[in-house]
């Protein structure tokens, strides 16, 4: 049998295969080059960018839970300019889609940032943070409602002709709901889900163990959750969908394919193991390879009910 | 780099505390005293996460004995604190773990004829041997300032003995050496012409730079902070830089721009 097939164009992004770096978990690309073949992977997305750098929080800033990891960085990144002048020429040279992932302070900061990428060779797309549940501003505010998320998709979508991916969070009532705002707004693609808030208690200090006493939860401990998720917008929404959350090897990323995904970002796995990427990219073509499927893209939204 | 290991040997050298030897790719010979190690001790995923340790020792066995080609190890210690080191204390010879390895930045060991003032906290003595090591190997004088709460926590003193450092040792509770904190020791001997390499508990680091600074003496620190990913990526082990304010931050990653820190460059509380 030939290799399967597995490229997927994701909002108009061609890839070589459906596995993405998750925002704030590959840094800038450069620190992993050692550990994987960049070259390798899907698409690399970047730490969360603002437009001016940003210190980020307190420490302790992480801390393991039982099969995951809670995070409260703050969304420390360099900045969009230093971003551009410092990062960008490596990730250039490098032949995989660079999604940029980006956040503001204030509504205008969006698309303040997405007017300074566009037009810029080097940059496939933009992902759009509404859901950091770390920061007071910025983030988790525009994520949580429908009416403010429409308006930063609108403004960023005003801002830029490159693809618009939109980031979700998972701590709402109803996904759903702002899946389709972000639709109506103009969004290209979704990614969901990023962390889910939660909290780690030193009993004897009698402490909250973050210095910003709550984080967001990550690793295999939240894959049912973002499975659950993926599938719900997946049946609503008409946008492709990239699926994120606990993804460990190459099964997890063919469950969230079966569930209504596109594609997938890998997140925490690649903290444990730097060449994660790369090696579920492996693992989901030896699955096709012994089952005979032929492409990945096949298996999207493929789940039987 | 990222390779499998087989444990050699996992000894306990006093209640809690470990030393473990694992072999090693030959390019490890070439890392520096106080880079790091982060290892996976299951491929379960509890703990997720790998745990950082210290270099204690890397050397190679010659052909000669080892009874195959030429074999490098590494040698780490370690104290039982969670569910991640209770785990790691029960692996036996010829059982496997995941490492990267070497990471981070080592000490510098300055300038030939100075006095090497090593000192270690409890667990903190690790990378230390390692360090003296190398350093004895240069010709240089080498002395070891060791603390800890009680004896349990005074490890390896034969191992830098056998070097040739002389080892001062203090106690909390005076069951080893003096009675009282290690840098109270320190501070008699400091002087012109010395260098400090401490690692330890944070308070006592703390102690050693205050002091390093009021006495002018060069002082570099080992940091230990809770970390992810080793390579720089996570950001979830920084520390303040000395000109960190709220408008103008200033972090450094303790797996990539350390662990070893000029003491100058960190801001002490």
């Amino acid at each position: 049998m030939q290799r399967p097939d597995m490229s997927v164009t994701l909002a108009g992004i061609p890839m070589r295969n459906p596995v993405m770096t998750a925002s704030g978990t590959f840094g800038y690309g450069a620190e992993f080059a050692d550990y994987l073949d960049l070259e390798s992977i899907g698409a690399m997305i970047t730490k969360g960018l603002s437009l001016k750098p940003k210190a980020g929080n307190d420490t302790p800033r992480i801390v393991e839970t039982p099969g995951g990891m809670l995070n409260a960085i703050g969304l420390q990144n360099v900045g969009i300019d230093a971003f551009i002048q410092q990062k960008l020429p490596y990730l250039k040279d490098v032949n995989t889609p660079v999604i940029v992932n980006l956040y503001g302070n204030t509504l205008e900061e969006y698309g303040e940032v997405a007017s300074r990428l566009d037009g810029l060779p080097g940059v496939a797309g933009v992902e759009v943070n509404i859901s950091c549940p770390n920061v007071k501003q910025g983030g988790i505010v525009f994520g949580t409602d429908p009416c403010a998320a429409q308006d930063v998709v609108c403004l960023v979508k005003k801002n830029t002709s490159k693809p618009l991916i939109v980031k979700l969070s998972p701590n709402v009532t109803d996904v759903v709901l702002m899946a389709k705002a972000c639709a109506d707004a103009g969004a290209d693609a979704l990614s969901l889900i990023n962390t889910l808030t939660g909290m780690a208690i030193d009993l004897d200090r009698r402490r909250p163990v973050l210095a910003n006493v709550t984080g967001g939860l990550s690793g295999p401990a939240i894959k049912p959750v973002a499975l659950r998720m993926v599938w719900q917008v997946a049946r609503c929404v008409k946008l492709p969908i990239i699926g994120i959350g606990g993804i460990m090897n190459g099964r997890d990323a063919l469950e969230f394919m079966l569930a209504g995904a596109s594609a997938v970002q890998v997140g925490t796995a690649s903290f444990l193991d730097p060449g994660a990427a790369q090696r579920i990219a492996n693992e989901m073509e030896q699955y096709l390879i012994e089952r005979k499927i032929e492409s990945v893209s096949s298996l999207i939204g493929a789940l039987e009910l | 780099m990222q390779f499998k290991s087989m444990v050699v040997s996992n000894v306990e050298l006093s209640p809690g505390y470990f030393r473990m030897r694992m072999t090693a790719p030959g390019e490890l010979a070439a890392s520096a005293p106080g880079q790091f190690l982060m290892l996976k001790v299951t491929d379960a995923i509890d703990p997720l996460l790998r745990r950082p340790f210290g270099l204690f020792d890397v050397g190679t066995f010659s052909a000669e004995y080892a009874g195959c080609g030429t074999q490098t190890y590494c040698e780490i210690l370690y104290k039982v604190v969670g569910k991640g080191t209770r785990m790691l204390s029960a692996l036996h010879h010829g059982d496997v773990v995941d490492l990267l390895a070497p990471l981070g930045k080592g000490f510098e060991a300055g300038p030939a004829g100075e006095e090497k003032l090593l000192v270690g906290g409890g667990i903190g003595l690790a990378p230390l041997y390692y360090l003296a090591k190398a350093l004895v190997a240069r010709g240089e004088k080498v002395r070891l300032f060791a603390g800890g709460r009680n004896r349990d926590d005074i490890l390896c003193i034969t191992e830098f003995e056998r070097l040739g450092v002389e080892s001062y040792v203090a106690t909390d509770d005076g069951t080893l050496g003096e009675s009282g904190f290690v840098t109270q020791v320190l501070e008699r001997h400091l002087g012109a012409g010395m260098r400090i390499f401490a690692c330890g508990p944070t308070p006592m680091l703390n102690a050693v730079a205050k002091m390093a600074h009021k006495h002018e003496v060069p002082c570099q620190v080992s940091m230990e902070a809770y970390m992810a990913c080793g390579v720089g990526a996570c950001l979830g082990c920084v520390m303040k830089g000395a000109n960190h304010t709220e408008a103008t931050p200033d972090y450094r990653c303790v797996c990539k721009d350390g662990p070893v820190f000029d003491s100058f460059e960190l801001q002490w509380s």
